[in-house]
C-alpha cells in the first residue's frame, strides 16, 4: 500500500469511527427518552405526565371488550401486571381482537384512557390458518381433561 | 502478485468490466424473472392463508424481500464508496454511484407496501415509530447520493463527495435493522432469521426466499448494465469506448 493510500484509509476510517461513534452515543441516549408507548403498568406507577397525550400499548384483555352505541368500544388493555380501561370511538383495524396486541393514542380522563386513534400491532409469527386450527384443536386436548 | 489480486486488477479495467458486464447481464435478468415469477406464484397462489390476517398478509412476499434490499443494497454501496474513497478506483465509484437509484427503488417499494398493509391492519397508513422513521432515513440518504452525485459538474468529483455521504450513511444500516429490538414499535420484530428457527412455516417461507434471490439477481444485473453506461460515458473518449461502439453500430 502506497503512502497517500495509506493516509486516505486512515482518514476515512478515524471519520467513520467518529461517525459512528456519535451516532451510537445518539442511539443509547434515545433509548431512554424516545418512548413510542407507556404500558398500563407504567401508567399506574406515574411515569406519564399529567393530561399529556400518548400512547398506550399492551394486550386486549380476554372478554373485556363492551360495544356500545354505533361505534362507541371500551376494552382493557392489560400488560400482566397492570390493567387500564379504554375508551374510543371510531372504526377499529382487523387485526383489533381479544389478547392481540394494541397501541392507542389518547389521554388520561380520570382513571380511564380516552383514545383517538386505535392501532393493532402484529406480531412476528406467520402460521397457515389449518396449522393454526391443528395446533388449537391438539392444545384444547392437553388442557381440557383436567376439569 | 497472487492470482486473486491480479483478478481484482484485471476486473477493474473499464474495457474488461464492459465485456464481462454485457455478457452475464441477460443470464441474471432470465434468473431473476424465473425466480421471481415461481416466488411469486407460491407466495400468491400455493402458500396458505394466514391464521390471523389471512390473504392480507401475502404483501410480505414483495415488502420483506425489497426492504432487505434497501438495505443490502445499501451495504453495497457504501463498500464500494468506501474502496473509491480510499483506492480511487473509477470502477469502485461507477458501482458505488450505480447502486443508488436502485437502492432508492428498493425503499419506495418497502414504504409504499408496508403503508398499503398498515393502514388495514395496524389502522394506520403511517407513524413515526423507529422503524419506519430509520427506514425513511435512509430513503432521504438514497436521495441525497444520487442529488449529490448530480449537483457536481466534475463527474469523479462528484462520485468522490457523493460516496463520502453513502460512506458515513452507512450508520443508518444498523439502526433501521436493530430498530425493532431498541425501541418499543409498532412495526413486528424479525420474521425471518439467519440464527434460530423462523417465527414463519415453511410453506410460506419458500416463496419468500426465492423473490429474494429473484431481487438479488436483479440488483446485480440491473447495477451491471447502469456500470456499462455510466463507464462508456466516463471513457467516451478512449480507444476501446470508440471500438466498442462502433462495433455496436456494425461498422469496422
Amino acid at each position: 500500500m502506497t503512502p497517500t493510500r495509506k493516509r486516505r484509509l486512515i482518514a476515512v476510517a478515524l471519520i467513520l469511527g467518529a461517525v459512528g461513534i456519535a451516532t451510537a452515543l445518539t442511539v443509547f441516549a434515545l433509548q431512554q427518552n424516545m418512548t413510542y408507548l407507556y404500558t398500563p403498568s407504567e401508567i399506574l406507577a406515574g411515569k406519564v405526565p399529567e393530561g399529556a397525550r400518548f400512547r398506550i400499548g399492551g394486550m386486549v384483555k380476554d372478554q373485556s371488550i363492551e360495544r356500545g352505541q354505533s361505534l362507541t368500544v371500551a376494552f382493557v388493555v392489560t400488560d400482566g401486571d397492570g390493567d387500564m380501561r379504554v375508551e374510543y370511538e371510531g372504526i377499529l383495524p382487523d387485526l383489533f381482537r381479544e389478547k392481540q396486541s394494541v397501541i392507542a393514542t389518547g389521554s388520561m380522563q380520570g382513571d380511564r384512557f380516552v383514545a383517538t386513534e386505535v392501532l393493532a400491532k402484529h406480531d412476528e409469527n406467520y402460521v397457515p390458518r389449518d396449522v393454526a386450527e391443528a395446533m388449537g384443536k391438539a392444545h384444547a386436548k392437553h388442557v381440557k381433561p383436567k376439569e | 502478485m497472487n492470482k486473486l489480486t491480479l483478478w481484482f486488477h484485471t476486473l477493474g479495467s473499464p474495457p474488461y468490466f464492459h465485456r464481462l458486464a454485457g455478457r452475464l447481464a441477460p443470464w441474471l435478468f432470465a434468473g431473476a424473472v424465473l425466480f421471481a415469477a415461481a416466488g411469486l406464484y407460491g407466495g400468491l397462489v400455493v402458500a396458505p392463508p394466514d391464521y390471523q390476517q389471512s390473504d392480507a398478509y401475502r404483501i410480505i412476499f414483495v415488502h420483506v424481500p425489497s426492504a432487505w434490499m434497501s438495505l443490502f443494497i445499501y451495504f453495497v454501496m457504501a463498500v464500494n464508496a468506501f474502496i473509491a474513497l480510499v483506492w480511487r478506483i473509477k470502477l469502485a465509484e461507477v458501482l458505488a454511484m450505480a447502486c443508488a437509484p436502485i437502492g432508492a427503488a428498493f425503499t419506495v417499494i418497502t414504504l409504499a407496501t408496508g403503508a398499503i398493509w398498515g393502514k388495514p391492519m395496524w389502522g394506520t397508513w403511517w407513524t413515526w415509530d423507529a422503524r419506519l422513521t430509520s427506514e425513511l432515513v435512509l430513503l432521504f440518504l438514497y436521495l441525497g447520493v444520487i442529488g449529490l452525485y448530480q449537483a457536481i459538474e466534475d463527474r469523479r468529483q462528484a462520485a468522490r463527495a457523493a460516496a463520502f455521504l453513502a460512506l458515513i450513511g452507512i450508520v443508518n444500516v444498523p439502526i433501521v435493522h436493530f430498530s425493532v429490538k431498541w425501541w418499543n414499535t409498532l412495526h413486528q420484530g424479525s420474521t425471518v432469521r439467519l440464527l434460530g428457527p423462523s417465527a414463519i412455516d415453511a410453506s410460506m417461507l419458500w416463496p419468500l426466499l426465492l423473490v429474494a434471490l429473484a431481487t438479488k439477481l436483479w440488483f446485480v444485473a440491473s447495477l451491471l448494465v447502469r456500470a456499462r453506461v455510466e463507464l462508456l460515458a466516463l471513457e467516451g473518449g478512449k480507444e476501446w469506448a470508440r471500438a466498442e461502439a462502433q462495433r455496436a453500430e456494425g461498422t469496422p
